[in-house]
């Protein structure tokens, strides 16, 4: 335990307001413990998707909390499209072995043999087959029966309206017209053989949030996050990271180095960079409250269509 | 999103500092379609900074497009989520929003004031600390008024605001403001709202939101944002005695047993003795372990696994409560109940009740009464359907710890889930312990069931032949009788017919009506088990659901489920009692197969096909597999 989680843990019940209330990231860490722990008790054969972002970082901190001194009852699964940042290939196996989680890899096997890439076949497609597919294919595999993932309501509309545990038919698709009523912490987690849950146990944080959390809990981060030095090009109105010779330059593109960094992560082709001098978590934070645009803008996928997120979640996109 | 605290650009660090000591508080907005709800959601995120240059930007082509404000920014589009409900221009469910200030973080449910959707509100209401009630300060106090404030005192939600809205459009009169206070006020005591404060505001204009308009001079209250800023959290709950239904038991090593939860209510400290229900031992808190080290002490609202000093079984479902203060236990209790799901609640049928981290079996009796919502008046009722709420009693297959609902919402609320379709069908808040329930004890006996059956040297069991009308169930069953006895058996068979003729000729052939016949053939059948008998029972017994309630009043081995499976048309063409004839003609209602379902077995141990088998191979075919098994 450094100073800073030593400091954290003496001022757990001591914050600035009156004696004993509970901080509002204390009251969200306390409820997204009780969803993990909910899911270990009635789930058959739980996983945590892990996608190596910050999101997934706070959710593997909260799983090593919510167990302890237990190690978490469950595997990681990260349904990689072989696009990643190399950065965060570098993270995956890290945090894996720091925190003893057993982790699996998933890459779609028909996505693979087809060569499927953003380039050539476009990101709606690339997320499709690498993504929605291949999470499909995993979950099918392993014969999980329950899945954590780290959405955030405040992420996009459609979102909004998701419950904590969002319950899948045996072909995984989401009727949002056909949703349990959630209540108190009440979770209804019964299901019939071949159907699953997607469980989001850090709903009710925000970006905010998330980043005051791990600023609080120190929490290792991938070094995108963090401005530097980065080979880019401009495309599209966005600056996208010249991550490996994979990436085919257009006729007048040339990789220019510029102080950027990233606001969130996912595929390097279709995540934008933003240029920036934040080095320090504290700078990150400043940076994003005195930002205009907001965190999703960055990825390419959300502006395919009006309400694109919705009609991927019915399919059985996160 | 910009806090435009100076702060953030000057010292960040200063900011974070601060920042990390916000509370939070949940509340809950209930109004009518046009009492501009989402507006003043929109118009609280707007005035938070919490909308993005690209949402804003996306906000404006939408107003134009789809707005209802003339072209003018409609903050409402900023909450409606879906796209199907943004084409109807109605929310149809319960959405959650965020926005901080600088000293609270708030999570707005959003819910939708349509007719319908009693379920939605109820659901938002059960996790809020505050409610605002929305009133057009141009209509007053409404029907849908009544029911959401009747829904916010049922749920128990402590601060309630009502927020007099659209008050540009009465030119801001304190008359008008003055009478609804007055009518609401009357109202509100009647249906056990202790207190409440009224704002006059415009969510659309802005006044009144974030800081007082001079549009009101008379008004001398808070605005909205500063007064939900000031309202206490959850400091009630820390007052109460300790409660911590268990999760989950931490078992790393044969070294270290602890107990996994989320504290309803009170404070705990190591040393303090505790009780475990519903067995009733009791240990000392040993250590409140956290992965940043031993807490001296835990309240209200932590996440904590707590180890004890003693050896002593526990398991997920049991509450830990601080030994002088303890719960009851107790398995029948009167109850409120809100009904969600399309369909209806049954008198008599098993459903599955979770109340904390219990999951117990769980039948409701036919309601006490039930309330229109709108009225308040209480009705008589045979059954729920969705969206209406009832008194029940409800009875459980075991005992479980509780508090009422008014005392303590962890232990007191609870949740209903259909055993076949898994779905959430209710939820409900408990009233108190039927004291009969505490009287009634199981008398042990010294001759058994099993000295009853080998007395006749044979197991008792029920074979229970399920069937459409016509089938050949009460043939086949004789015929099985006829077998059974002629090879010694000791035997007995109740026949739907002549069961209605005497024991349940008080029930008719509505669905709650056929759930309580099978109930009683049921019990009656139970209690024969137990005379060491075997029981031939020969009734149409539609739903899937009795006849597995049938099937768990029974032991392991002693239901045998025997589908006598006939196409309806050829029980229709056989029409021995000319019952078909008359259903079809409209003549009698409710008749299986007709305009009542057949739920078929899923997993009946025997079926035999009378399309291919005469009554006799059938009933054969059904003493073998007895001989057998």
């Amino acid at each position: 335990m450094d100073a800073r989680q030593a400091e954290a843990a003496k001022s757990r019940l001591t914050p600035g307001l009156d004696a004993d209330t509970l901080t509002h990231l204390q009251r969200l860490e306390a409820e997204s413990i009780h969803i993990m722990r909910e899911v270990v008790a009635e789930a058959e054969k739980p996983v945590m998707l892990y996608s190596v972002g910050k999101d997934s970082a706070v959710m593997l901190h909260l799983a090593a909390k919510a167990f302890y001194p237990s190690k978490p009852p469950f595997p990681l699964l990260h349904v990689d499209t072989t696009w990643k940042f190399r950065a965060m290939y570098e993270m995956r196996a890290r945090m894996a072995e720091t925190l003893g989680f057993e982790l699996l890899v998933h890459r779609n096997p028909d996505a693979l043999e087809r060569g499927i890439n953003p380039f050539e076949h476009g990101s709606a497609l690339h997320t499709d087959m690498w993504k929605t597919e291949g999470l499909k294919q995993a979950l099918d595999k392993y014969g999980f029966d329950a899945a954590f993932g780290g959405a955030r309501r405040d992420e996009e509309k459609s979102r909004a309206k998701e419950r904590v545990f969002s319950f899948r038919s045996a072909q995984h698709r989401w009727d949002p017209k056909n949703q349990r009523p959630e209540l108190w912490n009440l979770y209804n987690a019964r299901k019939a053989q071949g159907e699953s849950m997607r469980v989001f146990p850090i709903s009710n944080w925000t970006e905010l949030d998330i980043w005051q959390y791990i600023h609080l809990e120190n929490i290792p981060i991938v070094p995108l996050y963090y401005s530097a030095e980065r080979p880019v090009v401009e495309r599209d109105g966005a600056l996208i990271m010249v991550d490996d010779d994979r990436m085919p330059l257009r006729p007048g593109e040339t990789p220019m180095m510029k102080s950027v960094r990233f606001r969130t992560l996912g595929c390097y082709p279709l995540t934008g960079a933003v240029e920036s001098t934040a080095a320090t978590l504290p700078e990150i934070i400043q940076e994003m409250l005195l930002t205009t645009t907001s965190e999703r803008q960055g990825r390419v996928i959300d502006h395919d269509q009006a309400a694109s997120m919705e009609k991927k979640k019915q399919e059985g996109y996160f | 999103m910009s806090h435009q605290s100076a702060l953030i650009a000057e010292d960040i660090e200063a900011y974070l500092k601060a920042h990390e000591h916000k509370s939070l508080l949940r509340f809950l907005t209930c109004g009518s379609v046009d009492d501009g709800k989402s507006t003043l959601i929109g118009r609280l995120l707007y005035d938070s900074k919490m909308i993005f240059e690209d949402q804003m930007a996306a906000l404006e082509a939408d107003s134009k497009k789809v707005g209802t404000q003339g072209g003018e920014i409609d903050f409402a589009l900023l909450v409606d989520g879906l796209a199907a409900e943004r084409e109807q221009g109605i929310t149809i469910d319960v959405a959650y929003r965020f926005f901080s200030t600088d000293t609270r973080k708030f999570i707005v449910a959003d819910t939708p004031g349509h007719e319908q959707y009693t379920r939605n509100m109820v659901t938002g209401a059960s996790t809020a600390d505050a409610a605002i009630i929305l009133i057009d300060a141009r209509k007053g106090v409404l029907t849908q008024t009544r029911r959401h404030s009747y829904l916010v005192s049922l749920l128990g939600i402590r601060h309630v605001v009502l927020a007099i809205n659209k008050m540009d459009l009465v030119g801001w009169s304190q008359e008008v403001f003055d009478s609804i206070l007055a009518e609401y006020h009357d109202f509100a005591a009647q249906i056990g709202i202790k207190g409440f404060t009224a704002i006059p505001m415009s969510a659309l204009k802005g006044d009144n939101i974030t800081e007082s308009s001079d549009k009101a001079p008379w008004y001398k209250g808070p605005p909205l944002l500063p007064h939900l800023e000031s309202l206490d959290v959850e400091d009630d709950l820390r007052e109460k005695p300790f409660r911590m239904p268990v999760q989950w038991v931490n078992r790393p090593d044969l070294d270290f047993r602890g107990f996994s939860g989320l504290i309803a209510t009170g404070t705990i400290t190591p040393g303090d003795r505790v009780k475990v229900l519903p067995s009733g031992r009791e240990s000392t808190v040993a250590r409140i372990v956290t992965m940043t080290g031993d807490l001296p002490r835990a309240v209200a609202g932590q996440s904590v696994t707590i180890t004890l000093t003693d050896e002593i079984d526990i398991s997920r479902g049991d509450v830990l409560s601080i030994a002088g203060q303890p719960p009851e236990v107790a398995d029948q209790f009167e109850a409120t109940i809100v009904w969600m799901d399309d369909e209806g609640m049954l008198p008599g049928r098993p459903y599955l009740m979770k109340i904390g981290t219990r999951i117990v079996g769980a039948s409701i009796t036919e309601p006490k009464y039930k309330v229109n919502v709108n009225t308040l008046e209480q009705l008589a009722a045979k059954r729920l359907e969705l969206n209406e709420i009832g008194v029940c009693n409800l009875s459980l297959d075991a005992p479980i710890a509780f508090d009422a609902y008014k005392d303590n919402h962890t232990l007191g609320g609870f949740i209903l889930v259909d055993r076949i379709s898994n779905r959430t069908v209710g939820a409900g808040m408990l009233h108190f312990a039927l004291r009969r329930s505490q009287n009634i004890h199981w008398q042990a006996l010294d001759v058994s069931k099993a000295s009853r059956a080998a007395q006749k040297g044979q197991k008792g069991r029920v074979v229970w032949l399920t069937g459409l009308s016509g089938a050949g169930k009460s043939t086949i069953a004789n015929l099985v009788e006829k077998r059974m006895q002629a090879d010694g058996r000791h035997t007995y068979l109740l026949d739907g017919d002549n069961v209605r003729h005497g024991l349940n000729k008080d029930l008719g052939f509505t669905e709650e009506d056929r759930v309580e016949n099978i109930r009683r053939v049921a019990e009656v059948s139970k209690l024969m088990v137990d005379a060491g008998l075997i029981v031939l029972v020969s009734f149409i017994s539609p739903f899937r659901a009795e006849r597995r309630m049938a099937r768990e009043l029974m032991e392991d081995g002693e239901f045998v489920e025997v589908y006598v499976a006939t196409p309806l048309a050829v029980a229709e063409q056989r029409d021995v009692k000319g019952l078909y004839a008359k259903a079809r003609a409209g003549e009698l209602k409710n008749f299986t197969g007709i305009d009542s379902p057949y739920e078929e077995p899923e997993h009946a141990e025997i079926t035999v096909d009378t399309t291919t088998l005469s009554p006799e191979q059938a009933a054969e075919e059904i003493v073998a597999w007895l001989a057998k098994n």
